[in-house]
C-alpha cells in the first residue's frame, strides 16, 4: 500500500460522518486532512471525501446548498483534472447536485428512514476507491438514509450500465427504491464515485458489521492527479 | 418592489412518495374522488427596484440552477 497519501474530508454545516471518514482514512493507512466548506483551499490533498450527514439541514434539496460552497468550486475543478473524489450518502447527493455524477437521490420510496447493515455487490473496481476489491465481490456495510432512492432517466441508466459505471448494487430487498438497485455510480473516468451506503462505518472489528468498508479508503494503486 | 414566484414540481415520471402519503390520508378524512396528489415547492422572491427583462432572466437562471434540480424537477416563473 502506498500508505502516505493525504485524503481531505470536507466538513459542511450539518456534516455528521466527517470524523468517522477521517478515522477510516487513518485506519486504512493514510493521512486525513480536515477541509472546511468555506475555504477555497484543498490543502494539496491527493483525494477528497465528501462525508455523510445533513448539510444545511437538507434544506431546499439534499446537497443543493453545499454544492455552491466555496470548497466545492475547488473540488469540481480538481475532479475535472482527475482528483479522486468519493461522496458518501449526503456527499453522493452533493456530487449529483454538482453534476459531477448523473441522476439524483430522492425520498425513499417507502417514505421511511432506513438504517441497517446492507449487502452490496461491487461491479466497477477500476476506480481509485474500489480497486482494493475484486469485481463482483459482495460486502456488507451500514446503510442509513431517508433520501437515498437513486433516480435517473432511462437513457442515462442505460448509458451507466453500458459504460460499466455502476459501482455498487444493493443485494437482497431494495432498501430505498433505487432504480436498477443502484447503490453507487462513477463518472466516466472513474475518479469520482458516489455511494449511498457508509463504508466508513465498517472499518474496525467490534464497531459495525465488520471491516468490509476499509477497502474504499485503501486507495490501492490510485493514480494520483496533479497535486492541487 | 416586485414579487417573483417560482413553482417547482417533481417531473411527472418521478415517483412522489410524499404526495402519495397525503393522497392516502384523504379517504380517512372523508374526501373521495381525488385521483392524485403531487407535492411541490413555491418560492416567493421579493425584488427591489424595477423588474427589468435582464433581472427576470437572472432570476430565471437561479430558478434553474438553485431552486430546482432539472434531473427531477420542472419549474415555472411568474411575476405576481
Amino acid at each position: 500500500m502506498s500508505g502516505d497519501l493525504t485524503v481531505g474530508v470536507v466538513t459542511f454545516p450539518g456534516s455528521l460522518d466527517d470524523v468517522d471518514a477521517r478515522r477510516a482514512v487513518r485506519l486504512a493507512g493514510h493521512q486525513p486532512v480536515a477541509l472546511w466548506h468555506r475555504d477555497h483551499d484543498l490543502r494539496g490533498v491527493d483525494a477528497v471525501v465528501l462525508p455523510g450527514g445533513f448539510s444545511y439541514g437538507d434544506y431546499l434539496r439534499c446537497g443543493a446548498i453545499s454544492r455552491f460552497s466555496p470548497v466545492m468550486e475547488d473540488v469540481i475543478e480538481a475532479a475535472g483534472r482527475g482528483l479522486p473524489v468519493l461522496g458518501i450518502c449526503n456527499g453522493f447527493q452533493v456530487l449529483c447536485e454538482a453534476h459531477l455524477l448523473p441522476g439524483a437521490l430522492v425520498r425513499n420510496q417507502a417514505q421511511r428512514f432506513v438504517c441497517r447493515d446492507q449487502g452490496l455487490r461491487l461491479e466497477r473496481t477500476s476506480t481509485p476507491w474500489t480497486s482494493a476489491f475484486g469485481e463482483g465481490q459482495e460486502i456488507v456495510v451500514p446503510l442509513k438514509n431517508g433520501e437515498g432512492c437513486y433516480v435517473a432517466a432511462e437513457a442515462t441508466l442505460d448509458e451507466l450500465e453500458g459504460e460499466g459505471r455502476v459501482v455498487a448494487r444493493y443485494l437482497g430487498s431494495d432498501p430505498n427504491g433505487s432504480m436498477r438497485r443502484i447503490a453507487g455510480v462513477s463518472n466516466p473516468r472513474g475518479n469520482v464515485v458516489g455511494l449511498m451506503p457508509h463504508p466508513e462505518h465498517a472499518v474496525e472489528e467490534g464497531f459495525g458489521p465488520g471491516t468490509d468498508g476499509l477497502g474504499f479508503f485503501a486507495l490501492v494503486g490510485a493514480l494520483v492527479a496533479d497535486r492541487v | 418592489m416586485a414579487r417573483v414566484v417560482v413553482d417547482v414540481m417533481l417531473k411527472p415520471e418521478i415517483l412522489d412518495p410524499q404526495g402519495k402519503a397525503v393522497h392516502g390520508a384523504l379517504p380517512r378524512l372523508g374526501v373521495e374522488g381525488v385521483t392524485e396528489v403531487r407535492q411541490g415547492k413555491r418560492f416567493e422572491l421579493e425584488v427591489e427596484g424595477e423588474l427589468t427583462e435582464e433581472r427576470l432572466a437572472q432570476l430565471h437562471g437561479i430558478a434553474e440552477r438553485l431552486l430546482s434540480n432539472p434531473v427531477i424537477e420542472d419549474f415555472e416563473v411568474h411575476v405576481a
